[in-house]
């Protein structure tokens, strides 16, 4: 453990956490008019908040606000504070902006020398960064961390697979980060390459985070490159990486000192009790820049508030089942991306690579998902492979309730990503049908 | 037996879009290799692409390389007249060893002779070319294919 406030009793924990909360709720009402107005709507004083209960009766904030204040409007300090700015790739309309102060950037890296903590990395290991480096708060991030516990960094980024496989090799890396996708991606091009993953690589543990990962995927990455999987969730708007991490019994814990996470239902916006599914909600309390209360993720888990095997007492979320946002809603029926790829990971004879291809046939919905057939399992005959088709949409039906097309691709002609993969393309919302 | 006469059969996983079977063709013309025998399945969505070439491992490494899903297998091939009830002797010959056939192509050779070429499963593989070489089918070997 990095810092004995991860296993502090809840009592402690929380009279920090109330503390804090005060706090920020002062410097944001006082510095910020978008929060001083949202606040004055609701009838709310900053000292309303008396106790953590009060929490629930604070507006919250969307990412379309942070779009809205681009770039530097919900700040409460000038530039001549702030030491670093990120920025999402805005993709989807303005990019939203991110800033921190000399303080920010202290807690930054210490929640990430706790990620890094777990699994003991320490001035032993060398640690091979193959998150983005940029704007992206993944790079940079694990970095801080990586450095702050004594290991040596290879900065090495995203892309070029064949020449980080052999600074992997040659530079003795023990500590992968990346996104699961492209663990993957690495380790198929190292097998390509002629290298024995065992042999060759000393890999011990791994820091997997950025995007949804299914059971399946984990195992393959645990199989594949005999690694401890290790689970890093985080959010730029809240802080990049370092939101929370997973433990070695697999538990992901919440930095909760610094960000103070809820589960709210999506549509009415009421806290559920421990134990429900809802969407995240985190509000920091530790941010100098860029504060941010009842920040909506999205991302769809489950809390509990209970203490671990690891000694920790900091709240628990399960791993991010899915965006609401990448929930997709198929005749009626819910489904999220990570079950399908849940399900092709249990097939032999095709690789967890996939596009979603959502269309409409008449009113209906109409669902279709294209695998690529693996390169080593190839069956030379049609019946074989229609064999497999038909146990593919079997499976889906059984776990996803839903009847899916299955289409079969050649090997690698799926996009591999680098950063966060695509996997959707809805031609339901191109065509004005949903929305 | 299989060291005899198995000749080794590239199959390629084809997605049934337009221009792939002319991808695949122009790198096999691109690397100067010689088809000596072809078979294409096909369903609605993908085919697969059956080949006997002059250089197999040349081809393996060329195709490969060009992002093609392809396998290697061992066929064997027999040499009949090219006549009424050729075919249906070799085949009853194999019926009767109860060997399964998976798939079959053949070509006219030259002159008065034909060329059939047999899949069945590997672990009858051998179990086949006995049975044919009792019933005194001529066997093709390996040879005759490549370079």
């Amino acid at each position: 453990m990095w810092n004995q406030i991860e296993g502090a009793p809840r009592e402690e924990l929380e009279r920090l956490q109330l503390k804090r909360l005060q706090d920020t709720v002062q410097r944001v009402y006082h510095l910020v008019p978008f929060y001083k107005n949202k606040f004055d709507e609701l009838g709310i004083r900053p000292d309303d908040v008396r106790s953590l209960d009060d929490l629930q009766r604070l507006p919250f904030t969307t990412k379309q606000d942070l779009r809205d204040h681009y770039p530097f409007g919900l700040f409460t300090v000038p530039l001549d504070q702030v030491v670093r700015i990120h920025s999402s790739s805005g993709t989807t309309g303005k990019p939203t902006v991110v800033g921190y102060t000399r303080h920010d950037m202290k807690v930054w890296t210490e929640v990430m020398a706790r990620t890094m903590s777990m699994v003991g990395v320490g001035p032993q290991d060398v640690v091979h960064n193959a998150y983005g480096y940029g704007l992206f708060t993944g790079g940079l991030g694990f970095h801080y961390g990586a450095e702050k516990v004594g290991a040596a960094v290879v900065p090495s980024s995203g892309g070029f697979t064949k020449r980080q496989l052999l600074l992997m090799k040659d530079f003795g890396a023990t500590i992968l980060c990346s996104t699961p996708s492209f663990a993957l991606h690495m380790a198929e091009v190292a097998k390509d390459e002629g290298y024995d993953l065992e042999r060759d690589f000393k890999i011990r543990a791994g820091f997997f985070g950025a995007e949804p990962a299914s059971e399946g995927l984990r195992q393959a990455l645990r199989d594949e490159w005999g690694l401890i999987y290790i689970e890093a969730y985080g959010l730029s708007e809240i802080i990049g990486p370092g939101v929370a991490a997973g433990c070695p019994y697999g538990h992901l814990h919440v930095f909760e000192d610094h960000f103070i996470p809820e589960v709210i239902d999506t549509d009415t916006g009421q806290v559920l009790p421990d134990g429900s599914e809802g969407e995240l909600v985190f509000t920091t309390v530790t941010k100098q820049a860029l504060p941010i209360i009842r920040y909506r993720t999205k991302d769809i888990t489950v809390l509990r508030r209970e203490p671990c095997k690891c000694g920790r007492t900091l709240t628990i979320m399960e791993s991010v089942k899915g965006r609401a946002d990448d929930m997709l809603i198929v005749n009626g029926v819910n489904v999220f991306p990570s079950q399908v790829e849940h399900v092709l990971t249990k097939v032999e004879g095709v690789t967890p690579n996939y596009v979603i291809v959502l269309d409409k046939k008449g009113v209906l919905d109409k669902l279709e998902v294209w695998v690529e057939v693996d390169d080593r399992t190839f069956a030379d005959g049609i019946g074989a492979l229609e064999q497999l088709k038909t146990k593919l949409q079997q499976e889906m039906l059984n776990d996803l309730y839903i009847n899916v097309r299955i289409k079969l691709v050649e090997p690698k002609t799926l996009e591999r990503s680098m950063g966060k993969a695509k996997r959707i393309i809805d031609k339901r919302e191109a065509e004005g049908l949903q929305k | 037996m299989i060291k005899k006469y198995g000749i080794k059969q590239l199959s390629i996983f084809l997605e049934n879009r337009k221009g792939r079977l002319l991808e695949v063709t122009k790198a096999i013309r691109d690397a100067s290799i010689n088809i000596r025998a072809l078979a294409l399945a096909e369903s609605a969505e993908f085919g697969i692409l059956r080949l006997v070439v002059n250089n197999p491992e040349k081809a393996k490494s060329v195709l490969s390389s060009a992002g093609f899903t392809l396998r290697e297998q061992d066929v064997f091939a027999v040499e009949v007249p090219d006549e009424p009830g050729s075919f249906y002797n070799v085949v009853k010959v194999l019926s009767e060893a109860d060997i399964n056939i998976d798939y079959t192509y053949a070509f006219v050779g030259g002159g008065s002779k034909a060329v059939l070429i047999f899949k069945v499963p590997s672990q009858m593989l051998e179990a086949a070319l006995d049975a044919l070489e009792k019933a005194g089918v001529r066997l093709v070997e390996p040879m005759f294919f490549y370079d």
